[in-house]
């Protein structure tokens, strides 16, 4: 069963461990600036609202890129940046209508979510299950509750 | 059913691969006229700098990818299209019939007309052929000129001075890449190049190049009356679409080859993708030459889809979009950068971090957007121009301070993916 992250922002309470946590595992070391997550404050409302790559079907990143560093895990879905073939010409970082792959100065290369490999670290470590790691058709059939939901909301 | 495909290039292998997974029993030729497999000319400057090998720059890397997907690979050049035939002339006088034809010939270096521009030593910045030229003569301490600080021109700029040249760019507007930077932002860029020890002359022109005996073989002249010593000049003041050996096969072309909203030209069961193809802009509805990787891609899947499938979805437009990486500098343009009438604009200016942002808004709508010194979450500004959503309060939020996009974006684009897909 293909599973997939899903996120609730109403649990998020903003603590950061899963920032910590991705770059820990990503990068080796403690450095949320370097995290594939990222927490997005809203002081206005108090709002948290972690975001991250969804692994989406269409895979912009991967159509987009020229010498064919981004490929399919077929494990987990997962669309991967393979870092000895992507030669960092960013051309995926603009393709991405979710900005959810980015570029590392310090590497040359681009960088994304990939699941760690099937065991995301961000939803390990998130202490109030705003992250959790669940059946793709758990959090599609949530989505289209939410869609439903809104459309009944235009039409009400 | 035989699909033949003119031009290797992204647009043309995307189109092959899409056509052979639409219609497996029919057969996919795709020619390509260079003396190499199909590779990206994006990757170049990667080659140059030493990052990669040539292979690197390959746009599938496996020796046996073409012949294992049952696309046959042939290197060939077209020497003319007869369409009401619907056969191909080939460079050797042998005949190629097809039944759809995808034309992705791509562009070819405009050659400026300036005398000395035929001399040894004169080189454009377009094949893996002409790399290997430059790789030659762009030794540390040679003095090298570059013609052009367009997309071409900027994105070697970084492989030349990690080669650790004197080098000198020549550009006759008042900017950098004024293709996608307005005066501010075009202007930053030079200051940066400048701070890199890069002599950049705006405003300028080559006026001639001649031989020269003075210890470098080059001596190019400005119209500003000065000259410089070289070792090297390269070329890079523009390209234009693949469309000579079209001659009179009734396929219309004005800047490339127009192309409706399925991909198709002018003759049908001819398509076009890619550089050559004069496709749907997004935000303008016109028919423009974008000549960007992303396009090339979605053009090429478009065709094939349209080449087996039938013309059932008008798409809506390319996204105009360019990311550049001038020597460490990384600058973005989306769709309307430059504005549209009766538009609104928030810009962040800090000259001193090299940092740049402006937004475009047509009422309460992002249109438009460019960045200079941001790397992260920059494609939401595609997302938020090709979704079209209303930002609503976010306008104004915006417009006070611009650097919040992204906060717009999630407060307001949640639910897009649907929307995007032509």
């Amino acid at each position: 069963m293909q599973k997939s992250l899903h996120i609730d922002p109403g649990k998020c309470t903003g603590c950061l461990q899963c920032e910590s946590a991705c770059s820990l595992e990503n990068e080796g070391l403690f450095n949320p600036a370097k995290s594939r997550i990222k927490v997005f404050t809203f002081h206005e409302e108090g709002r948290f609202v972690p975001y991250t790559c969804t692994q989406c079907d269409e895979a912009w990143c991967m159509q987009a890129c020229p010498v064919d560093a981004i490929t399919l895990n077929p494990e987990n879905g997962s669309k991967d940046v393979n870092a000895d073939v992507c030669v960092g010409c960013k051309v995926c970082t603009i393709a991405c209508p979710f900005g959810t792959i980015n570029y590392n100065a310090s590497t040359g290369k681009v960088v994304k979510c990939d699941l760690c490999g099937g065991d995301p670290q961000c939803a390990e470590s998130c202490p109030t299950g705003a992250i959790t790691y669940i059946d793709s058709d758990a959090t599609g059939l949530d989505k289209m509750r939410a869609w439903a939901s809104k459309t009944d909301n235009a039409g009400a | 059913m035989r699909h033949v495909i003119i031009g290797a290039g992204p647009a043309g292998v995307i189109a092959a691969e899409n056509l052979k997974k639409l219609d497996p029993s029919g057969s996919v030729v795709l020619l390509g006229a260079e003396d190499k497999p199909p590779y990206s000319r994006m990757a170049i400057p990667y080659f140059l700098v030493g990052d990669i090998e040539e292979e690197g720059t390959y746009l599938r890397k496996s020796a046996d990818y073409y012949a294992s997907k049952g696309i046959e690979v042939r290197q060939t050049r077209v020497s003319s299209v007869d369409t009401a035939s619907k056969r191909l002339t080939l460079a050797d006088d042998s005949t190629l019939d097809y039944d759809k034809l995808l034309i992705s010939t791509g562009a070819t270096p405009v050659k400026p007309p300036i005398g000395g521009i035929d001399l040894p030593g004169v080189h454009n910045c377009w094949t893996l052929a002409d790399a290997h030229k430059i790789v030659e003569r762009a030794t540390p301490g040679s003095s090298v000129v570059l013609m052009g600080a367009g997309f071409i021109g900027c994105i070697i700029l970084e492989a030349l001075a990690a080669r650790n040249v004197e080098l000198t760019v020549v550009e006759m507007e008042n900017r950098m890449v004024s293709r996608m930077t307005n005066e501010v932002m075009g202007t930053m860029i030079k200051d940066w190049c400048v701070a890199k020890g890069i002599n950049v002359l705006t405003s300028t022109k080559v006026g001639e190049i001649q031989e020269s005996s003075s210890g470098k073989p080059l001596k190019v002249m400005l119209d500003n009356g000065n000259t410089i010593d070289a070792d090297l000049v390269i070329s890079a003041t523009g390209v234009r679409s693949n469309t000579a050996f079209l001659g009179d096969s009734g396929i219309e072309v004005r800047d490339g080859i127009v192309v409706d909203d399925h991909m198709q030209t002018s003759v049908a069961d001819v398509y076009a993708a890619g550089d050559v193809a004069q496709g749907r802009d997004y935000s303008t509805g016109e028919y423009y030459v974008q000549a960007i990787q992303p396009t090339a891609v979605e053009h090429g899947r478009l065709a094939a889809q349209s080449m087996v499938n039938g013309h059932k979805t008008a798409h809506r437009g390319t996204v105009n979009m360019n990311i550049l990486d001038t020597v460490g500098l990384i600058s973005t343009s989306f769709g309307m950068w430059m504005g549209v009438p009766g538009g609104t604009e928030s810009e962040s200016v800090d000259k001193e971090k090299f940092k740049y942002l402006n937004l475009q808004f047509k009422d309460d709508v992002l249109v438009g957007a460019s960045s200079l010194g941001m790397t992260q979450h920059v494609g939401a500004m595609r997302g938020l121009i090709q979704t079209a959503k209303p930002l609503g309060e976010w306008k104004e939020r915006l417009m006070s301070d611009p650097t919040r996009l992204m906060d717009a974006y999630l407060a307001s684009a949640q639910q897009q993916s649907a929307d995007l897909s032509a």
